[in-house]
């Protein structure tokens, strides 16, 4: 006991151990849930219709659960396209749930537990909701023949309306009861594509009435329980640093202000509501110790960075012998570049809403990896894991964010929580709150990388060999994620989309280093994307312009054997007009990528302002994830991710000076606005392959078309991000 | 200290310190969540109310300073430019996560207000201050033409 509170952030982490056991655990529970276990008969009375996925109540709502929480992608509204298509039900009867924390029965099949990210929401959940709405539509049915007396073949369900010829009918809520006592198909017919009504087609989101009209209860920071009390935390302002002492005798006289805690993270101030927890915790005198923190500023990072990338590393693409190939080529070209920290910025900071009565805890909030906030949860409250709920709220975004590995929302607020029990304190549950401030200045940024680009030239201009060295801290090595993601003692994540590439190099070797830093570093919208992108597709440029090549016809010449990229890449030429002149004082960039299965080439087109700064006119993508199971839905994401790659590459960057950050606010950390958003164009591949994802692939190309697209125009290449360095925004 | 205001049409009477933001007196207070956080520092938008028609950043509005006010939120939206900018926006689905849309909507709305037919360049003047971290930019722009074409019809 004594040495957990000695350590407790330790403590509170999940050990490696502890996580192949969840993950086991999770992956035996996936297999009963996909045999779907006959909760339903439990429910039969209430005259409910009560599957993991499925909901169908007596008045006639249908609740799609999705397994996944919803940052604004749209996936609890994708998953209740695949029920509501089979299931045949009406759009206007579906309602979308987010589901609880269970292993058991909501796994991401991807993961082994419970979690979002990956862009695998579809991908992993396609055939599970597609069997559900099966499932329940098999259900509905037989109990409509049973209590008709005709042959369950001669029923036929369309928009909710269960009828048979001879002039029966009877809605889905009307049959819910009878449905739940049927038992559960192992292997439901599913629908053959011809026969969709939604998917592929459009199924409007249902999420967005309540996000016009401010509905309450809808975000966590909204969520509120009887007596709840406010939170902030006063946490190191240097990374690592952790409380010498400190002085809350002036923080204590603001009115409202309940207790001040002393926390692993940092000083907690609880208040009767969220502004004396704000204004007190700015009247707190702290000393903090910052003998294991990071003080050095991120220039002196970068330079270590760039140090890195000229030493060997570790190997993690070796076709061969590059130096010898890179020797006997005719020419070679060398580029650097850098790329600075970047703060997620989702609109909604962080929050978190709990309450603990010292045997069982609740908690509310946008939870995107449930299974290991669960799993945090039990640990530091010292209760069973099914003494904990998790109900997962909306999320006003993430990015990235909230797919902490360390739980660290979770974990500080179940010490607070412990530490209020300790005082002797009523128990009352608490919310905790961060300001932009705190989400700004609280680290897990997407880690800032050097990288080294050698590239080899024959006389005839072809490409004889690349040489890649990378370096930056790596966001898997030390997370709970290790086992699963770097079982070879390589970051995958952190070269995907250059160690993988399919242009035909001869020979290509990648490196990579690690940097050692307290920063903590995170998943970003596009993960390693948000850099590997932009050095191959600046690189191929730069390649055309030295070969003297067409930049489409080059990459096309070396995707022979991509023929999806390909297809991408044709379509998104031909539709911005790639052979055509362009008017006065517009130029073109292209660039073509592959993520999370899903490949987008897109076109911009700029100009530049009298003062010289840029101005991204249009963009032009063509994308192909598989099915395209809610066409608006993907353009709507790839215009997002596009808006949010360009902000980031226009003027975002996390700096630090002294370990101190200097960006605390969307003042200093300029978000991209009305005025910069393209007009955008998607055009989507018809496609029967499987789907894959789409909220994150829309991001990492539109760096690179608008870096070419500068190239194109002035011959200038931008390899050190973002473009204010350059004078450009 | 104690303040009365309207609010929505209704009066309301905020107990709280003088200093405390509108922002914070809703949600807490009144417990209307739709104005929502962003920033706290007139960056985002987010928190926009209107006040006399006029959208104000209600994270720098003390509640000290608006006795008698007459305050709109996103609650209370309503009117023919309202509407229709909820309308539009539902049939475009513009929002993603949402959480910044309320600010918009209430910008929208008094853009159409004013600015019954607005050009491209009149949004871009309008909506500049108010950020959508999804940037759901595009569809914005699109469905405030549509809610200005609404109007009209
Ligand atoms: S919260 Fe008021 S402008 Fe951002
Ligand atoms: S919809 Fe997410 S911030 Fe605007």
């Amino acid at each position: 006991m004594l040495h957990q509170l000695q350590k407790p952030l330790e403590q509170a982490k999940p050990s490696r151990r502890t996580f192949l056991k969840m993950s086991a655990g999770a992956v035996g529970g996936l297999i009963l849930a996909a045999k779907l276990p006959n909760t339903a008969k439990a429910a039969a009375g209430s005259g409910e219709f009560a599957q993991p996925f499925v909901h169908i109540r007596p008045d006639n709502t249908v609740a799609v659960l999705s397994k996944h929480l919803d940052k604004g992608q749209g996936t609890a509204n994708g998953l209740a396209t695949l029920v509501a298509d089979e299931l045949d039900a009406s759009h206007e009867q579906i309602v979308l749930e987010l589901a609880p924390s269970n292993p058991q029965l909501y796994a991401n099949s991807l993961f082994g537990v419970q979690g979002t990210g990956g862009s695998t929401a579809m991908p992993n959940a396609f055939m599970q909701y597609r069997q559900a709405g099966a499932a329940a539509k098999a259900m509905i049915v037989s109990a409509a023949a049973k209590e008709w007396g005709v042959p369950a073949g001669e029923i036929t369900v369309s928009s909710g309306v269960v009828s048979h010829p001879s002039g029966k009918t009877a809605t889905l809520g009307e049959l819910a009861g009878l449905a739940a006592q049927e038992e559960v198909p192992a292997d439901p017919a599913l629908k053959t594509p011809d026969q969709w009504v939604y998917i592929g087609k459009s199924f409007p989101r249902k999420d967005v009435k309540n996000k016009t009209v401010g509905a309450p209860d809808t975000y966590t920071i909204d969520f509120k329980r009887d007596g709840m009390l406010t939170a902030t935390v006063a946490r190191s302002p240097r990374f690592g640093g952790t409380v010498k002492s400190f002085d809350a005798s002036e923080a204590e006289k603001v009115p409202g202000v309940v207790e001040i805690f002393q926390i692993p993270s940092g000083v907690a101030v609880v208040a009767e509501s969220t502004w004396p927890a704000i204004k007190a915790r700015d009247l707190l005198e702290i000393e903090w110790d910052d003998s294991a923190a990071e003080t050095r500023s991120s220039d002196a990072m970068m330079s270590e960075l760039k140090d890195m990338t000229t030493k060997p590393g570790l190997t993690v693409r070796e076709d061969g012998d590059v130096d010898a190939a890179l020797e006997a080529s005719a020419n070679v070209m060398k580029i650097d570049y850098d790329f600075p920290f970047l703060a997620h910025g989702a609109m909604e900071p962080l929050d978190i809403v709990a309450e603990f009565d010292g045997e069982k805890a609740e908690f509310w909030f946008a939870s995107q990896i449930q299974t290991l906030d669960h799993n945090v949860a039990a640990t530091i409250l010292g209760i069973p894991f099914e003494n904990v709920q998790i109900n997962t709220l909306w999320s006003g975004g993430s990015f990235g964010r909230r797919a902490q590995q360390d739980s660290h929302p979770v974990s500080e607020v179940s010490f607070l929580m412990k530490a209020m029990r300790d005082a002797g304190m009523e128990k009352r549950p608490i919310k905790i709150v961060w300001t932009r401030e705190d989400d700004m200045t609280g680290g897990y940024y997407r880690p800032m990388s050097a990288h080294k680009i050698k590239v080899g030239l024959d006389d005839d201009g072809n490409v004889t060999a690349v040489k890649y060295n990378i370096a930056a801290k790596s966001i898997i090595k030390g997370s709970a994620f290790e086992p699963m993601l770097m079982a070879d003692g390589v970051d995958h994540n952190m070269t995907e989309g250059a160690s993988d590439t399919t242009y035909s190099f001869p020979v290509m070797n990648m490196e990579q280093a690690f940097q050692e830093t307290p920063v903590p570093v995170l998943w970003w919208r596009s993960v390693g994307h948000t850099h590997t992108a932009y050095v191959m597709e600046t690189m191929m440029d730069r390649i055309a312009k030295e070969t003297g090549k067409d930049p489409v016809a080059l990459r096309l010449e070396l995707l022979k054997d991509d023929p999806r990229k390909t297809n991408v890449l044709k379509l998104a030429a031909e539709k911005a007009g790639w052979d055509t002149p362009l008017p006065e004082g517009r130029h073109r960039g292209v660039a073509v990528h592959k993520s999370f299965g899903s490949y987008v080439a897109e076109v911009a087109e700029i100009s530049f302002r009298e003062d010289g700064t840029v101005k991204v006119e249009k963009v032009t993508a063509a994308v192909d994830c598989g099915i395209p199971v809610n066409p608006d839905n993907i353009r709507a994401q790839v215009e997002g991710g596009i808006g949010y790659g360009l902000g980031a590459i226009l003027r975002n960057q996390v700096t630090l000076t002294d370990g101190y950050v200097e960006e605390t606010n969307f003042d200093t950390y300029e978000s991209l606005r009305m005025s910069d958003m393209p007009e955008i164009e998607v055009h989507i591949v018809p496609s029967t392959e499987s789907p894959t994802g789409i909220g994150e692939p829309g991001t990492p190309p539109i760096g690179p078309a608008v870096a070419n697209a500068i190239a194109a125009a002035r011959d200038e290449w931008i390899t050190s991000l973002p473009f204010t360095k350059a004078g450009l925004v | 200290m104690s303040v009365t205001l309207t609010i929505n049409g209704e009066k309301r009477t905020l107990d709280a310190a003088s200093d405390t933001p509108l922002l914070w007196a809703l949600r807490d207070e009144l417990g209307m969540t739709g104005t929502k956080f962003g920033c706290g520092i007139a960056s985002c938008g987010a928190c926009t109310v209107h006040w006399d028609g006029i959208p104000s950043r209600s994270c720098q509005l003390q509640i000290g300073d608006l006795e008698g006010a007459n305050i709109t939120t996103i609650e209370g939206a309503n009117g023919k430019a309202a509407e229709a900018v909820q309308a539009a926006w539902q049939e475009l689905d513009v929002p993603q996560c949402g959480y910044c849309q309320s600010g918009q909507i209430l910008a929208a709305t008094a853009l159409l207000s004013e600015t019954p037919k607005p050009t491209d360049d009149d949004i871009d003047a309008a909506m500049d201050g108010n950020v959508c971290r999804c940037a759901t930019y595009a569809r914005i722009r699109k469905a405030i033409h549509v809610a200005a074409d609404k109007m009209e019809g």
